[in-house]
């Protein structure tokens, strides 16, 4: 089937099959791999985006079901050369090591400051608690977190 | 050849300075490419069926059906191995693809390469596979006494001591002293450990090309390219040089890609197809398609006089390699080298044996043998100091290993070793206060789950001391190229084949090369085995210092030059040597030369935990920790290591492991094998404690394993302090604590 959709403010069009994962679609036929494939069952948050506005697992979500709608992914999120602040306060907290959780962990940390502006301890681990990093032991990534609170 | 620029506007970092990495950028924009991302015109999507079985021969493969399926270009058997059938790190004994005996669940068996993932998958479930169960081999101990799994013994007749028992992958005795010396008190205890995943974030992948003139070129997440590549090629019947491995981005490692995943199966499928083929592995896959920790069973038996100073101990080490050596040799060295822990002891007995069994393929993962023996040494030392009433930290300090000292293998420490510091640090760390009640159920046992309230909440104090070598060991020649290109512009390239897995080795090379050159225009080639030698693995703790070496003696060669040649372009390579080991004597464990091992790295926690005693959950409040780190090449990044450390240890002691049962993995998932989350993982306060290591380039030593050896052992100890509970097998489950 070919559906049409909004994907970092830009019209997409794609043919997909049935069982296609939107997941799957932004990495093989969109060409936006940034979204990370670590689990595809939902449980380590490597794949998250916005859908139109509401963070979810892309991996959980038919391509078909995102007909009509709007996508941004962390390709999105940067200002052409100018990061975003949350992805400029992973840089310098050293919140980055492999690498493949950042890429949804940066959606899911701007999703939250958007929501919850100053964030407190809990809210932050309990907020990111669906996204699993391996190599940090997420200490570095709450630094970032703060950082990109106040750099607001 | 395109070369990877530092991005402006970072911080330019020399030896010792918080580099920010320059990796970061691409990493946090997603534009970072790792193995699974990559793609090529006309590629095609490579998959692999894999044994349901733990034990079987093979009676019979019908592949017509598959072959006739849409899309579908290659159906690949053993027989299509035009080289070598075997490969393995150190032993040859695991099948490219099963011959006519598969010896695990998940064993490749058939690889496909199709137009889509989805006409890959329909073909593997046309292979049509005959299988004649056979009974598995499961238990260690049973294992000794079986059916040989391998009947050629592969393992035999390579310089170790070659023991006769059925299924021995090695069998190693260190005897050091009067074995049988006695002690006012003894203490003794067995303990067990289940597997641990390494559970890295980025499934095995990669990409591999044909280049038209029976070569190809691989593309994928790896720990040592050049090993890759030598073990790739006898099986694809090609040379060396045929085979380049070229790394990709790699989504963390610890150990579980030091063997091959999808290497050869790759190039095969791309070879016989004159196609690009693609693999990725989904999750599930990944949990068979790589080598765990070793689980191990450990006998111990702690002698000590009145005043607590250890006079002998023994401990008998049993490790489960399943199906395949893989590097189980090592690790049963390792978990015997180090099963004293740092301390001074000078009789002992210890035994360790590494079993080939029909469980998954067990190898390296970080802090290999000595996770295992920490955690049951440093349980016996704190069953000792209870017994002679002494202070857990004072008994530790009294039999404090140092230089000057020797380790059971009878080699003397020469270099660095700063355990009595570390000790002192790290019991110096102050404690948080209990935290008042009522609280939010997330600072809670049970947290989210909102069990509690406060009530059955106790709260437990542990410490634990834990040391791991650097660098390989026991006469493996280990050695570190690298090669330098200064342009006559003055700016510089760094050509090595060292692995990028997420430790931050590309910021060590710069700041080597920054330092040695004077310099800040400095940049890294890609990492591949077709322009510069080979840089060793990303193992061992040993990638900082082997690679530091590397560069800087290629750095210092290359000025050289230039000034000799006055001006212009240089570009030199040159090959850094760590010092020689030598290897133990196969009969009693003691060293044949100077040292079987070349350095060591100490470390000290101290923990603090809460347990629900009434529904035995657990919460690990905080988290100090001192760590001698020789030099801290970069601060920030030897935070990152000990933290995720840390949190790999932490998952360890009350959370992963995968079960099986009769050799199938029954938690293939992230449902199933739980890793720590962002509410799992305490705070930590670090030490650095910075004692040049003299025989280490700018006196650097690795740091990424000790924090993984001794946290299992220091949460547990945490634990049993607020429980009163042995709790002698982790991960600790809610049971152990309740029932």
């Amino acid at each position: 089937m070919r559906i049409t959709l909004t994907v970092n403010g830009e019209r997409r069009e794609a043919d997909l099959w049935g069982g296609e994962s939107l997941l799957t679609l932004l990495r093989d036929t969109l060409e936006l791999p940034g979204s990370k494939n670590a689990c595809e069952q939902g449980e380590c948050g490597s794949c998250s985006v916005l859908l139109d506005g509401a963070l979810v697992c892309s991996c959980l979500v038919l391509g078909a079901q995102a007909e009509g709608h709007e996508v941004v992914t962390v390709e999105g999120l940067a200002d052409g050369e100018r990061l975003h602040p949350v992805q400029e306060a992973f840089v310098q907290a050293g919140a980055v090591q492999c690498g493949f959780c950042t890429p949804g962990l940066v959606v899911a940390v701007a999703d939250l400051l958007v929501r919850v502006p100053d964030p407190s301890e809990d809210e932050i681990r309990e907020s990111l608690s669906g996204n699993l990093c391996r190599c940090t032991g997420y200490v570095k990534i709450f630094d970032a977190v703060r950082l990109a609170a106040e750099a607001r | 050849m395109s070369v990877v620029a530092p991005r402006t506007g970072l911080t330019v970092g020399r030896i010792g300075e918080r580099l920010l990495r320059h990796d970061a950028v691409p990493k946090v924009t997603g534009e970072f490419e790792y193995a699974s991302d990559l793609s090529a015109p006309g590629m095609l999507w490579g998959d692999t069926l894999r044994s349901p079985h733990a034990h079987a021969h093979i009676v019979s493969v019908d592949l017509s059906k598959a072959l006739s399926l849409p899309g579908i270009h290659a159906v690949l058997t053993h027989a299509d191995v035009p080289g070598s059938k075997h490969y393995g790190l150190e032993f040859a004994d695991q099948p490219v693809l099963a011959v006519d005996r598969v010896r695990y669940v998940g064993e490749p068996v058939v690889v496909v390469a199709a137009e889509h993932p989805e006409q890959a998958k329909r073909a593997l479930g046309a292979v049509v596979v005959e299988y004649a169960p056979l009974e598995p081999v499961v238990d260690m101990e049973r294992a000794l006494e079986q059916e040989p799994l391998h009947p050629n013994r592969p393992t035999m007749g390579h310089g170790y001591r070659d023991d006769p028992r059925p299924n021995v992958v090695r069998h190693l005795v260190i005897r050091h002293g009067d074995p049988e010396a006695p002690g006012d008190v003894v203490v003794t205890g067995t303990y067990e450990l289940g597997i641990q995943d390494q559970a890295f974030l980025g499934p095995e992948s990669g990409l591999a090309v044909p280049d038209g003139e029976g070569g190809v070129d691989v593309y994928v997440a790896t720990q040592w390219l050049h090993v890759d590549r030598d073990q790739v090629a006898p099986c694809l019947g090609l040379r060396p040089e045929q085979v380049r491995i070229h790394l990709a981005g790699v989504g963390g490692a610890f150990g579980g890609r030091e063997d091959l995943s999808m290497q050869i199966h790759g190039a095969l499928l791309a070879l016989h197809t004159s196609r690009p083929v693609k693999m990725v592995y989904d999750r599930a896959e990944s949990f068979t398609g790589h080598v765990h920790r070793h689980p191990a069973r450990i006998r111990c038996e702690h002698r000590a006089t009145r005043e607590g100073r250890l006079t002998c101990v023994r401990m008998r080490i049993l490790l489960d390699g399943g199906a395949y050596a893989s590097s189980s040799t090592a690790v049963a060295s390792n978990a015997a080298s180090f099963a004293l822990g740092p301390y001074r002891v000078d009789n002992a007995l210890i035994e360790s044996t590494a079993v080939y069994t029909n469980n998954p393929p067990c190898g390296a993962m970080r802090g290999f043998g000595a996770v295992q023996t920490c955690f049951a040494g440093e349980a016996q030392m704190d069953l000792l100091a209870a017994e002679l009433e002494i202070d857990p930290v004072e008994l530790r300090t009294l039999n404090a290993l140092e230089p000057g000292d020797t380790l059971p293998t009878g080699q003397l420490i020469t270099g660095s070793l700063p355990t009595r510091e570390v000790i002192r640090r790290a019991a110096a760390l102050p404690l948080p206060e209990p935290e008042e009640l009522p609280r939010e159920s997330v600072r809670l046992p049970g947290g989210a789950g909102n069990t509690t309230r406060g009530e059955g909440v106790r709260r437990g104090v542990g410490f634990a001391l834990g040391f791991k070598n650097i660098c390989y060991s026991e006469g493996f020649d280990d050695f570190c190229t690298a090669r330098v290109v200064l342009r006559a512009d003055g700016s510089a390239v760094v050509h090595s084949a060292a692995a990028e897995v997420g430790q931050g080795v590309v910021g060590v090379m710069l700041q080597v090369a920054r330092t040695e050159l004077g310099t800040d225009d400095v940049s890294l080639a890609p990492h591949t085995t077709a322009a510069v030698g080979s840089a060793g693995s990303a193992s061992a703790s040993r990638m900082t210092w082997m690679v530091a070496g590397a560069v800087r003696d290629a750095c210092r060669a290359a000025l050289e030059q230039r000034e000799r040649q006055a001006g212009g372009e240089v570009d030199v390579e040159r090959v850094y040597r760590h010092p020689r080991t030598t290897p133990l004597d196969p009969e009693t464990g003691q060293i044949t030369g100077e040292r079987a091992h070349v350095a060591l790295a100490v470390a000290a926690m101290r923990i603090v935990v809460e347990v629900d005693v009434e529904l035995g959950l657990t919460r690990v409040v905080w988290v100090g920790t001192a760590q001698d780190v020789g030099k801290a090449v970069n601060p920030l990044a030897v935070e990152g290591q000990i933290e995720g450390g840390i949190a790999q240890g932490l998952g360890l002691a009350v959370m992963e492991e995968l079960v099986t049962r009769d050799g199938e993995i029954l938690n293939a998932s992230f449902t199933d094998y739980l890793i720590p989350t962002a509410l799992d993982m305490p705070p930590v306060d670090i030490e650095l404690i910075e004692v040049a290591e003299p025989d280490a380039p700018y006196g650097a030593k690795g740091v990424g394993e000790p924090p993984t050896v001794v946290s299992t052992a220091a949460i547990l100890s945490a634990l049993r302090d607020a429980t009163g509970r042995p709790l002698t097998r982790v991960p600790v489950r809610p049971d152990d604590i309740c029932l």
